[in-house]
């Protein structure tokens, strides 16, 4: 039987929040469930209200749904903000001796957290890892998986560590079982065929995508939702050779990307609006100097500081013109976790084919989210340097042109300290030397020459996912993280009678132009659902392909979309649909 | 071995007759042939401004960038490939102005660089304007009731525990060719300020204004002592030391990071299939 199991855990900030939904999330994904889970919390560090919302279900669209089948309390706040989002049979999960909750009845289960944590480890920290077993044994979940994954989770800490919370969580899982029988909450079993799946989030993808590309060097100024990726990196760049430097702001990070990928080393930066704001005069910088660089910008709400820890898609104009005067890009939206990490492996592989910048833009809601994905292909990463000359190339080559006039806009690269080679280049207008100019013809040159890549770079591109569906006569258009909420919300309407088509972008730019108006035709309504108030990608879909779309279904709120209210919103506000 | 020749450029120089900038390009020559480099191992990095345009008019790997961030550029590079001689210049306006954060910052990483400003108190490219060095009550344009309180640049890099320390003067090309070499081959930062006049913007602080007032640190001055150093750096007026101000010994950035053990970062091969193991974490 199809499962979809949703589970929220909420309490404080500091009170372990992400922790209870990370062990959760991984006891579901060793079964072979899909999982997608989603964190909401605040910009601050104890205190206020955090959720972590785990969704389990046989089939792997990673989107959030707002009904929930089970609420485990960690205070009394969680309840009064999400007792309403419980289904009918759902149940809350809570220790009255600490929440001081005292409405009781239908759906409300008690459970002594921190007492069960004391008595059988003599340690009341362990009262977390209770909720857990009683979460689990509620829906009658397989115990062993949830001690493999806390075996792995506490194995640092030791044995006694490891031990201990095998003891508390089996506490709570016995607990449950023996009193909770008469909840009616669904049973949850393991999937037969588990397969073993990749439990991470956008972040950790696009980290390992970057790495698995040869990426070796990153400069950063922490900033969330993008921070994770330079910690991540720092972490394991020790051992696998890549230097994470965090340096004093993002003007430096980004012209240090650049000093670095000049000298030849595939770089990057991660940050989010306001960094990307310092960034941007690096940015033509490599545009100008034509050197390879993959930018992170990891939208949240703005504008200015805005909700640092919520998630928006506003920042495709600013991500798709930022920088003085003009000059190749892509720009690049990965839908979901397994697409962070082959797009990036692409950012990095394009960047330096076109030896030009490449952005990829994330938001909140894929970073930091985890879904379940499978593991990704090592061996089908290829790694093609393009224009670069090899050793023996430039050992002996003297006169040497950097910016060389070429038809299809690409120079010959060598790099500094390769060989003979002196590789100049200049932020000013140059020479195909590399030396300053002003003079009209060579400018001339020098600028057609760089956007003659852009005929590449068209051809690279994967044009927006479409699924088409008989009898639709309406299309839902998106780009980025909403994917999972778009096709579900599109296999519910199926399911509903009422079919629409999808078109998805993941890579934007260059625009796929003739892709997107042969589809714009197939239906009669086309609909754009997208994260921010001025519907940026229904604009630039009429400014490439002269069509307007019929409508737009916009969020601002800081919130990711629901499949749900993308239907409801689609009654509501789109008329004559 | 290396000559002259090999740092001689065919590029026609942009700057004004009788400029401070000539006797500072043929110091970096000089340093550099004395010290046998060869012009593919330099790699010169630099911002906007007159003084930024001298790579150009020598030999060398060439990284011209953005306006006050030379350091940043400068560092990633180095990082990338650390068997290359990366030499930074500014002028004060770069250095001292745009870039100043990344001048701190520089100066307490210790990444193995040299730095090279040429400091003549005033805006040169942008035709006349006060610098953060201008004296105090400088008119200009910009300024029309005069520049505020100079800044010390000296004393920033110290108070940034800079582990190289150097002034020189565009008029004293043998000294500062020797400053040049010492800033090269210590290990760390190096930050070399250099006076030069603008001929056509500062007729304050000319040639002969300069002359008058620099004399060379005592034989005895112990450039290890800081606090002599800090007394030295403040000297200004009518005498202007020139000479190395400071300098010790301070483990270099690049040294403290085990990714650069074995090679540089740019010579290590890509293998995707590498982080297998990384995989299995999750």
């Amino acid at each position: 039987m199809a499962v979809d199991f949703n589970i929220m855990v909420g309490g404080e900030a500091g009170q372990g929040v992400q922790s209870v939904g990370a062990i959760l999330s991984k006891a579901f994904a060793r079964g072979g469930l899909h999982v997608f889970a989603d964190q909401d919390y605040e910009s601050r560090v104890r205190g206020g209200h955090n959720f972590f919302r785990i969704r389990a279900k046989t089939d792997g669209l990673p989107a959030i749904s707002l009904e929930l089948d089970m609420l485990v309390a960690l205070n009394k706040e969680t309840v009064d903000l999400h007792v309403n989002e419980l289904k009918a049979g759902g149940v809350i999960i809570y220790d009255a001796e600490q929440t001081k909750i005292t409405t009781e009845g239908a759906g409300y289960f008690d459970v002594p957290f921190v007492r069960l944590a004391q008595e059988t480890v003599q340690n009341k920290l362990m009262s977390n890892t209770v909720a857990v077993g009683a979460a689990l044994g509620l829906i009658d979940y397989d115990f062993n998986l949830l001690s493999v994954v806390l075996e792995q989770e506490f194995a640092r800490h030791g044995e006694k560590s490891v031990k201990d919370n095998i003891t508390t969580a089996r506490a709570g899982y016995d607990f449950a079982r023996e009193k909770g029988k008469a909840f009616t909450t669904p049973k949850i079993h393991p999937q037969k065929d588990s397969k073993r799946r990749l439990l991470l989030n956008g972040n950790e993808a696009l980290s390992l995508g970057a790495m698995a590309a040869g990426c070796k060097f990153v400069a950063g100024y922490p900033m969330t939702p993008s921070s994770p990726i330079l910690e991540y990196i720092a972490d394991k760049g020790r051992q696998y050779g890549v230097v994470m430097m965090h340096v004093e702001d993002e003007i430096s990070a980004m012209n240090m990307a650049v000093g670095a990928g000049y000298t030849g080393v595939r770089s990057m930066v991660a940050t989010s609006g306001g960094g990307f704001a310092l960034m941007v005069e690096g940015l033509a910088l490599a545009g100008m100097t034509e050197t390879p660089v993959v930018v992170v910008l990891g939208q949240r709400p703005g504008p200015a500081t805005g909700l640092p820890t919520r998630t928006e898609q506003a920042e495709l104009f600013f991500a798709l013109h930022a920088g003085h005067g003009e000059f190749p890009r892509a720009l690049f939206a990965p839908t979901n976790t397994a697409d962070a990490f082959y797009t990036t492996v692409k950012a990095f592989y394009l960047a330096e084919k076109y030896q030009t910048p490449v952005l990829i833009l994330t938001d909140h809601h894929l970073a930091s989210s985890y879904a379940t994905v499978d593991p990704f292909d090592l061996t089908k990463v290829e790694i093609d340097r393009g224009a670069l000359l090899s050793d023996a190339e430039v050992k002996n080559l003297t006169d040497y042109k950097r910016h060389a006039v070429t038809a299809s806009g690409v120079s010959p690269r060598a790099l500094p300290g390769q060989g003979k080679a002196l590789v100049v280049t200049d932020s000013d207008e140059h020479d195909e030397a590399g030396h300053m100019i002003e003079d009209a013809a060579t400018r001339n040159q020098q600028v057609e020459k760089r956007l003659r890549k852009l005929n590449g770079l068209k051809r690279e591109i994967t044009p927006p996912e479409f699924h088409q569906v008989d009898g639709a006569e309406t299309t839902l258009l998106g780009w980025g993280s909403t994917y999972g909420a778009i096709r579900e919300a599109a296999a519910l309407l199926e399911q509903d009678g009422k079919p629409v088509n999808t078109l998805h972008f993941s890579q934007i730019w260059p625009f796929p132009s003739d892709v997107v108006s042969a589809a714009l035709k197939k239906a009669k309504k086309n609909i754009v659902v997208e994260g921010n108030a001025t519907g940026q990608l229904a604009q630039l879909i009429r400014r490439e392909t002269g069509q307007s779309v019929d409508g737009t279904i916009l969020k601002y709120d800081g919130r990711p979309f629901s499949p749900h209210e993308i239907i409801d919103r689609l009654k509501t506000e789109v008329k004559t649909w | 071995m290396v000559t002259t020749k090999d740092y001689t450029s065919d590029v026609p120089i942009a700057w004004c007759p009788g400029c401070g900038n000539f006797g500072i390009l043929q110091a970096v020559k000089k340093a550099l042939v004395d010290l046998n480099l060869e012009p593919q191992s330099v790699l010169f990095v630099s911002g906007i401004g007159q003084a930024p345009k001298l790579p150009h008019y020598t030999k060398g790997n060439v990284f011209n960038g953005l306006h006050g961030r030379t350091l940043p550029a400068a560092t990633g590079a180095k990082i990338a490939n650390h068997n290359l001689t990366v030499i930074g210049i500014d002028g004060d306006g770069g250095a001292y102005g745009e870039g100043v954060q990344h001048l701190l910052a520089a100066s307490r990483r210790n990444v193995n660089l040299t730095y090279l400003v040429h400091n003549n108190q005033v805006y040169g490219l942008t035709k006349g304007q006060a610098s953060p060095t201008s004296d105090l009550g400088f008119v200009t344009k910009t300024t029309p009731l005069g520049a505020g309180l100079p800044l010390n640049p000296l004393m920033l890099a110290l108070a940034s525990d800079v582990s190289f320390l150097a002034r020189g003067f565009s008029g004293d090309i043998d000294h500062l060719a020797g400053l040049i070499k010492a800033g090269i081959t210590h290990k760390g930062f190096a930050l070399i300020d250099i006076l030069q006049p603008c001929v056509s913007f500062n007729h304050v602080n000319t040639f002969a204004w300069y002359k008058q007032r620099v004399y060379k640190v005592e034989v005895d001055y112990n450039p290890a002592d800081k606090a002599a150093a800090l007394l030295k750096a403040q000297e200004w007026g009518d005498r202007i030391p020139i000479g190395i101000i400071f300098k010790q010994e301070r483990p270099v950035y690049e040294d403290s990071l085990p990714q650069l053990k074995d090679m540089p970062l740019v010579k290590q091969p890509i293998e995707p299939t590498k982080i297998e193991a990384l995989l299995e974490e999750f």
